[in-house]
């Protein structure tokens, strides 16, 4: 089986489907969000943040967490249910979300949400802002980690090339790329719009050490992780998911990668989803 | 102008070891000494403009001071974006210094000439803009660069003007009186204090008559206490700037003048027009062509001094 078929067909554990618990709560009590692409990036950031990243709830500026920037910032739903869920800020916040005094909008700003690194949501700026970060603590011998996540529509853009021949150039050991390969942008299909395949061998081309992956398998997302540590040239892995996963009518469903608006017979489908 | 910039970032590096430059892909030679002394915080990243940026911007947030130099236009124009979001709403330590502000590039065409660089940077929050008249203030901008919190562009002009400035220091954030305020006075940004001193130099000569002559190399924020003293106990003031009229510097006084109580009808604008030049041929040449000359602003300001 493909990647792609096992990531569809991958079963959500209880963690997942209460991650995904904490997105619908945004997504409700803002009435509107990027839930397609939330959702594809769940285990993603379940992984990171529950066994790889180095990070201080109590102390988010802590000199040595590894960092992370969600290049793809209208994935941020998902990033507020995995920084609540670890007590960067109180659960009881993510209702308020997109409310007009709110800390959390429908793009991740650094100054008004704990534990987000760069405000992002205009694409094509976490790589290049990750690579400055990633030079910075080679220059001052820092141990730790630079991740950045990015969207596949996102990698449309000549920025994110820039900055890959740039992390290339300086063997950036510490600079790591992902990709939540979902194959949907906001037109339609990734393959229609703009194809970036073969998207392996581009990037290899780029010079990064490229892997693919189900990005929904969390084993697979752990194992990875921590094998890549020990490379010594700047990562690229793909991760092939489902928009919307966990969500049948809203699965590889463009209308869903942006939704305002819920009807009540929508919000009751969407929780009965995550029954378990 | 350039030259002493870059020297200045080199004498501030060896000072402090937060100090990073990063060029696009400058010409050969720049700043080999820096290069050789700090191998580590010297960077040349090819035509990559938005990524050297958005690389600054991280570098910042890694508590170091990066200055990148590239040409204006593809720090205005080209990464604009990057300098709106990485830089200004991040509000990161980072100056940007960009060869050829005005029109420096005449023979170049179009593409490079930075006629509105002025314009489009002034709207960006957090933003200082710095245009100073001479290599001497230049130095002496640059060395305070570091006290500054957030984001910095510094417009650089031609090389080898005259010096103007001697002995008389700009501070950033403050206008530097070159020449004693009266009731009709110049204002200026970068070179066209050199413009202005000229024009007064010929109006006191032709008429014995005395004109003042103000230099802002801080476009951004304005010296509003200054402004507001000129602007009230000015007659006429004529602002120059190397920048097309639209949204430029003597648009923000008259942006600042229009909110004054005492605001009087008696700001004029002389800058460069807002057309993609047909011309090459010198900086002068096209400075000239725009009526950005001592003779057209000693004229000028002569028909607002016998009509008063």
């Amino acid at each position: 089986m493909n990647l792609e078929k096992q990531s569809h067909s991958t079963k959500l554990d209880k963690r997942s489907k209460y991650l995904r618990s904490l997105v619908l709560e945004c997504l409700i009590g803002g009435d509107r969000g990027h839930m397609g692409s939330a959702m594809s990036l769940i285990e993603i950031l379940r992984v990171l943040y529950d066994d790889i990243l180095k990070y201080y709830p109590k102390n988010p500026k802590h000199e040595d967490r590894d960092r992370l920037i969600l290049s793809k910032g209208h994935g941020c739903l998902a990033l507020y249910a995995i920084l609540a869920d670890k007590g960067f800020f109180s659960k009881k916040i993510l209702k308020t979300s997109s409310k007009f005094n709110s800390i959390l909008g429908g793009h991740p700003e650094f100054d008004k949400v704990p534990g987000v690194e760069a405000s992002t949501g205009a694409l094509g700026h976490g790589a290049p802002i990750g690579l400055g970060i990633a030079l910075g603590a080679r220059i001052k011998k820092k141990k730790f980690n630079t991740f950045v996540i990015v969207g596949d529509g996102e990698i449309n853009e000549g920025s994110f090339w820039e900055a890959s021949m740039i992390a290339s150039k300086h063997k950036l050991e510490n600079f790591h790329i992902i990709i939540d390969y979902n194959k949907i942008q906001s037109y339609g299909k990734t393959r229609d719009v703009l194809d970036l395949e073969p998207l392996k061998q581009k990037l290899q081309s780029f010079g990064y050490e490229v892997d693919e992956i189900n990005g929904h398998d969390i084993l697979k997302l752990k194992t990875y992780f921590k094998k890549i540590k020990k490379i010594n040239k700047s990562s690229a892995l793909i991760c092939h998911t489902i928009k919307g996963k966990g969500f049948y009518f809203a699965e590889q469903n463009p209308f869903w990668h942006h939704k305002n608006f819920f009807t009540e017979e929508e919000k009751i489908k969407l929780i009965e989803c995550l029954r378990y | 102008m350039r030259k002493m910039c870059l020297e200045t970032v080199f004498e501030l590096a060896k000072k402090n070891n937060k100090i990073v430059f990063i060029g696009s892909d400058l010409g050969p030679g720049v700043l080999d000494n820096f290069k050789k002394k700090y191998p580590s915080r010297f960077l040349m990243e090819g035509v990559a403009e938005q990524a050297i940026i958005g690389m600054a911007a991280g570098l910042a947030m890694q508590k170091f001071r990066p200055y990148v130099n590239t040409i204006a236009t593809f720090i205005t124009r080209r990464a604009f974006e990057q300098v709106v979001i990485d830089l200004c709403l991040h509000n990161l330590p980072v100056t940007l210094i960009g060869n050829g502000g005005g029109m420096v590039y005449a023979p170049l065409g179009p593409t490079h000439q930075a006629i509105e660089d002025i314009s489009i940077m002034r709207t960006l929050p957090n933003l200082t803009i710095l245009a100073p008249c001479d290599s001497n203030d230049m130095k002496n901008l640059v060395l305070q660069t570091t006290k500054i919190k957030g984001p910095i562009y510094i417009r650089i002009a031609r090389g080898g003007e005259k010096i103007i400035t001697n002995g008389k220091k700009s501070k950033i954030g403050k206008g530097l009186v070159l020449k004693k305020q009266t009731k009709f006075n110049f204002l200026t940004t970068g070179v066209t204090a050199q413009i202005a001193l000229d024009a007064a130099k010929k109006i006191k000569k032709k008429y014995n008559m005395d004109v003042g002559v103000i230099h802002f190399s801080t476009v951004k924020p304005l010296d509003k206490k200054l402004l507001k003293k000129i602007i009230i106990n000015s007659k006429k003031i004529i602002t120059i700037e190397e920048n097309i009229v639209e949204g430029g510097f003597g648009s923000s006084i008259l942006e600042f003048s229009s909110n004054l109580k005492k605001s009087k009808n008696n700001i004029h604008i002389v800058g460069l027009k807002s057309e993609f030049s047909k011309k090459y041929g010198t900086q002068q040449e096209i400075l000239e062509f725009n009526n950005l000359k001592d003779e057209y602003l000693c004229k000028r300001m002569y028909n607002f001094i016998i009509n008063d």
